[in-house]
């Protein structure tokens, strides 16, 4: 998936055992992550996490206190960031006020002292790729914040870096401009073959952009994977958490063999894996995994598991309907049924249902529960 | 809440005395400036100029003149460039450490111009100073470099700093990123501070007073003298010439201020 059309391009990026410490405050912790030429990585957390710390770092905006860091093969570890040739787009902009929107665009060109002909082929050329051609004499007051982060992605890439950064570009715009301009951004990498390195907090934008993602919980990175591999895998609670609805179950575990029983409010449900260690098991369950019936509805539900409930919210969203039921222990279930299925109204008392091997087993994190605001 | 009639008028009466106290003693000079007899009588008889003309004749009006445009000239630089490089180490600074700098950076400001004047006066005779253009430079400087502080702080405050990280990036060092980016967005602060650092020098007395000589005379200096030895009109024509002059300088200040505001 990466790299395709500019193979070769992109630069990899190797962040080994990397950690950032501001006096007693560990910002990183141990980060390691390989990035490989062209991919499209996404840095995933909530604020704090130490995501945008990571991009500071490869940028040369932030000094690393421990680890090694190479770009391209080559270590950059005391290079200044105006001696690295990484393309960087800020969640701001951070255009020049006083520069119109080519110069905006050339300044990079200006320094690295390319002649005026070629100067002015690229300046058009990159406004071309961000279709804001039509904009070149405007000064960027003169531009919406969407125009105005398009010329800072032309500026970013006119000097063909083989690393482009780029830290929430999309955060201060409306949904409908960002959705849009996050297939721009696709096209714009796939067109290029750059390596493109990017921040955000929405787990929905980096499971559209892309190649892979790394999720990060206090300064620690918890697990990199594809956008499938961390929603159907997760390593941790945390990514669970982060990444698609989930429902947890809580409950006094008994391991036997080589299956995990919980008790929930009286209830047994039994997943059949079993963790290793002395973890305190949770049961992850993903919203389409789990189906609704009115209970002692036909019993062809042998061999699954099944809670008993309430209906507490019923919403109906077109292409089917998402339900929270509130289990006997007053917690919460996410469940997402396909169209088509019988309707429940709100009180409604239903069984809850899934099967053993849907059913995921995590160790518990109660710092995965904090962060969901 | 709606005004009584009774107390608008009032109120518009009182601001009007104000105001009247604030100019009247600059609309005092104007008229006065354009007698026709060797007093600074007032109101003024007839109409003359020429007390303009001996301003501009007479070489000891015309050499204090020229005197002041020098030394306010050197101290606009010199006090721009000091008070420049400073605010921003200031601006750049982390820790209580930098209010205190400034503190100390804005006490001849503070601390009456008399006293400041005794030191000098005795660090200069010490030092062979007095009556100098470099005494005279040394001592208008510091008391400019306070206004050219406040003037680029004020602009470094508005200035956004994630620019320069913009510039590191595209690869502009250090220097390259003050030149094209930092310089350019602060200097309509610059360019009032250095407007205000010369009008300081130029107008400045009671320092000046006690560090001049017969041999070096600014214009003030020579304007204190003239009217303490004789009531000679060219005072009151020097006067209007240097109101209209001030005038021009300080409002351009503000306007650079006021648009850097805006944008």
């Amino acid at each position: 998936m990466a790299g395709q059309g500019g193979a070769g391009r992109g630069a990899a990026i190797d962040i080994s055992a990397v950690s950032k410490l501001y006096g007693d405050f560990a910002a990183l912790t141990d980060v390691s992550l390989a990035i490989r030429p062209g991919e499209f990585m996404t840095l995933l957390g909530p604020s704090g996490s130490g995501k945008t710390t990571t991009l500071n770092v490869i940028a040369g905006f932030t000094e690393i206190s421990g680890g090694s860091l190479e770009v391209g093969g080559r270590s950059v570890v005391g290079v200044p960031a105006h001696k690295r040739n990484i393309g960087v787009v800020f969640q701001h902009y951070a255009l020049f006020p006083h520069m119109t929107v080519s110069r905006n665009v050339a300044y990079p060109l200006g320094l690295r002292r390319v002649a005026r002909p070629e100067r002015e082929a690229r300046v058009a050329r990159a406004l071309d790729m961000v279709k804001m051609s039509d904009f070149a004499h405007r000064y960027p007051s003169e531009l919406s914040g969407g125009q105005q982060q398009r010329v800072a992605l032309a500026r970013a890439l006119v000097f063909d870096p083989p690393l482009l950064l780029m830290d929430e570009p999309l955060g201060a715009l409306d949904k409908k401009l960002r959705e849009w301009l996050q297939l721009e951004i696709k096209r714009i990498h796939r067109e290029l073959g750059t390596t493109f390195v990017y921040v955000t907090h929405d787990q929905e934008e980096a499971l559209v952009l892309s190649d892979r993602i790394a999720v990060f919980n206090r300064g620690r990175i918890e697990q990199v994977g594809t956008g499938r591999q961390l929603y159907d895998e997760p390593e941790t609670l945390f990514v669970a958490r982060f990444i698609g609805d989930s429902t947890i179950l809580r409950g006094p575990a008994r391991t036997d063999g080589s299956s995990t029983a919980l008790s929930i409010a009286g209830e047994t449900v039994v997943a059949d894996k079993r963790l290793d260690g002395a973890v305190t098991p949770v049961m992850l369950l993903r919203p389409e995994k789990l189906s609704l019936r009115r209970p002692g509805a036909a019993p062809d539900a042998s061999g699954l598991n099944r809670l008993r409930g309430t209906i507490a919210e019923a919403i109906y969203l077109g292409s089917g309907s998402k339900y929270e039921v509130r289990l006997g222990d007053g917690s919460i279930a996410l469940v997402r049924s396909a169209l088509g299925d019988e309707g429940f109204a709100i009180g409604e008392a239903v069984d809850l249902t899934f099967a053993g091997s849907d059913a995921k087993l995590l160790a518990d994190d109660s710092s995965a529960d904090v962060m969901l605001t | 809440m709606p005004m009584r009639p009774m107390t608008r008028v009032l109120l518009g009466l009182v601001c009007l005395a104000v105001a009247l106290w604030l100019v009247a003693p600059t609309l005092v000079v104007v008229p006065m400036s354009f007698n026709e007899n060797k007093s600074l009588a007032f109101p003024p008889k007839g109409f003359s100029g020429q007390w303009y003309a001996n301003f501009v004749s007479n070489p000891e009006w015309s050499m204090s003149f020229f005197n002041s445009l020098k030394v306010a000239s050197l101290v606009a630089v010199a006090a721009t460039v000091i008070g420049t490089l400073a605010a921003f180490g200031l601006d750049r600074m982390r820790g209580a450490a930098s209010g205190w700098l400034r503190l100390v950076l804005l006490t001849p400001m503070v601390v009456p111009g008399v006293v400041l004047a005794i030191g000098i006066y005795a660090v200069y005779l010490d030092t062979q100073l007095v009556g100098t253009l470099l005494g005279f430079v040394l001592a208008h400087t510091m008391l400019a470099i306070p206004f050219v502080l406040i003037a680029v702080s004020a602009s470094l405050e508005m200035f956004d700093k994630r620019l320069e990280l913009a510039a590191a990036s595209l690869g502009a060092g250090r220097w390259a990123t003050f030149r094209t980016v930092t310089l350019p967005l602060i200097l309509p602060g610059v360019l009032s501070g250095l407007l205000f650092a010369f009008a300081t020098s130029f107008d400045e007395i009671i320092v000046s007073l006690f560090i001049t000589n017969p041999y070096l005379k600014t214009l003030p200096v020579q304007i204190f003298t003239s009217i303490t030895r004789d009531a000679d009109p060219t005072v009151a024509a020097v006067g209007t010439i240097l109101l209209v002059a001030t005038t021009v300088l300080i409002g351009g200040g503000l306007l650079l201020l006021g648009r850097e505001r805006r944008t």
